[in-house]
């Protein structure tokens, strides 16, 4: 499982990832971060329209024994959150790069993605 | 140093997570913690509890020892009996939740939790008046085997007849050839036996514990598991639930404290003032009702003012919902009770129910 990370995504030192689109970025956690934390009990989501700071913690992740900070890849709005967590949070563990999504934001600046770590950078850092 | 039982390998050789628990090195999870419940509640499940520890007391007056040490009263039951039992200090707190076995009124074992070996076993041995307490609890393993299957289970690697071996009951015998104790214990709120054997002998029985289980879909369980299985019971855990600081009346189990038993024990006496004057505050069970999971240590509030501590809470797998403990107000111990408990700066709102969270059909 965490040793297929995707190429086409970008990551953070704190085991999220974004998915950078062409207005939009998308952004969850990584399939390692799912591994570590165990099974995922509980997501505790931003407000629709939250403004999120590079780097400041947005939300939370709670496992049945664990609880961990969300921290915002890049400063955005939040323009759309993951309500299918709410009910059933274990996608995260079952699909974290997909259903597993967590919130979409809109970049604040564009530039901040840039500073984002590759799929190889990201490997690297679990070796 | 960090300790290990006999069946660290066969831990790591499964693939567990290991994590440090009171200075051992023990198995968090093998796959899943919701799996491994599940697992339990629905078919069986096998736990390494070697950790704990035992505390023998041979000779005669071992009853009459060990009875003036613990709450419960070893004179009410047979030999091949056993009871859960609290190790009281002075003020009524606890030392230590125990279990006590009468083999015979000449020979009592005393199963005592990992964290508390050293502290109970020179805590007994200051106070035991008559038969001096042995340690042996780096002679045994024990294996908890936990489910519905478990009985079936264990009975396909034993000559010993299961069905003669009640609840809090427990026979010695052979089981996939390793002499053990066969006990009908548990913490998890399901049928099943705790299994104590030689540690040399625990890979073998643990081994063979899990080739038979194939069939029944056993699974090796972790500490995780255990956790959130006895949480759904409202089992206490020491050092959460109970500690010296809390008594055993408060702590809700007075079922345990024989306060009418020849000899007393200690602690009785502040347990009688305490039963006089009324007990102020009580471990109570609650669902949280707003969004957030209760976790040991989150403030329990009352109209915005700290009245307690959550001291457990999880998830509750099979229950499906935030439950937890705490100590509140007597005011705010029954059922139906409301009150917040902060959720990393959250009031989030909470209700006493009955417990065991966990209703059997």
């Amino acid at each position: 499982m965490s040793d297929s990370i995707p190429q086409d995504l970008k990551y953070t030192k704190e085991h999220e990832w974004a998915r950078v689109g062409t207005k939009t970025v998308v952004v969850g956690v990584t399939a390692h971060a799912q591994e570590a934390l165990g099974d995922v009990v509980y997501v505790e989501l931003p407000k629709l329209g939250t403004q999120l700071v590079e780097g400041k913690q947005f939300g939370v992740i709670e496992s049945t024994k664990a609880v961990s900070d969300l921290y915002a890849p890049i400063s955005g709005t939040v323009v759309a959150v993951n309500d299918a967590l709410t009910g059933n949070p274990s996608i995260i563990n079952t699909d974290p790069y997909g259903q597993g999504w967590i919130v979409e934001l809109e970049p604040l600046d564009g530039e901040q993605v840039g500073k984002l770590l590759d799929a190889a950078a990201y490997g690297a850092l679990l070796k | 140093m960090t300790r290990r039982t006999p069946l660290n390998e066969a831990h790591r050789k499964l693939g567990a997570r290991m994590v440090d628990f009171v200075g051992w090195d023990m198995p968090v999870q093998y796959s899943s913690v919701i799996a491994e419940h599940e697992a339990v509640r629905t078919a069986v499940g096998l736990f390494d509890v070697s950790h704990m520890g035992e505390v023998e007391f041979l000779g005669p007056g071992a009853l009459e020892t060990v009875n003036r040490l613990i709450s419960n009263d070893l004179s009410r039951i047979q030999d091949g009996q056993a009871v859960y039992a609290g190790l009281l200090n002075d003020l009524g707190g606890f030392v230590d939740d125990v279990v006590a076995y009468r083999f015979s009124p000449e020979r009592i074992l005393i199963c005592v939790n990992s964290s508390n070996r050293e502290k109970d076993f020179t805590w007994m041995k200051a106070r035991a008046e008559g038969v001096s307490p042995v340690d042996r609890g780096d002679e045994f393993a024990q294996i908890a085997v936990q489910g519905p299957k478990a009985v079936g289970l264990v009975q396909r690697l034993t000559k010993a007849d299961l069905s003669k071996i009640g609840t809090y009951r427990f026979a010695e015998g052979e089981v996939a050839g390793v002499k053990s104790i066969i006990s009908r214990t548990g913490y998890t709120g399901e049928d099943g036996f705790e299994l104590y054997c030689p540690a040399d002998d625990a890979v073998k029985l643990w081994d063979a514990l899990l080739e038979a289980g194939q069939p029944d879909g056993v699974k090796p369980c972790g500490l995780g598991a255990r956790d959130s299985l006895r949480t759904e019971m409202k089992y206490a855990l020491y050092g959460n639930d109970i500690d010296d600081a809390h008594t055993a009346l408060e702590a809700g189990l007075g079922w345990i404290v024989k306060l009418d038993k020849p000899g007393g024990f200690i602690g009785k006496d502040a347990l009688v003032a305490q039963k006089a004057a009324g007990v102020q505050r009580k471990l109570v069970g609650f669902e949280v009702t707003g969004a957030g999971i209760p976790r040991h240590g989150y403030p329990i509030l009352k109209d915005g003012a700290r009245v307690g501590e959550v001291t457990s809470g999880t998830q509750g797998p099979t229950v499906k919902k935030p439950i937890g403990m705490g100590y509140v107000p007597a005011a705010l111990a029954t059922e139906g009770s409301t009150f917040d408990v902060e959720i990393r700066g959250r009031a989030v709102p909470a209700v006493v129910v009955k417990t065991p969270f966990l209703k059997k059909s």
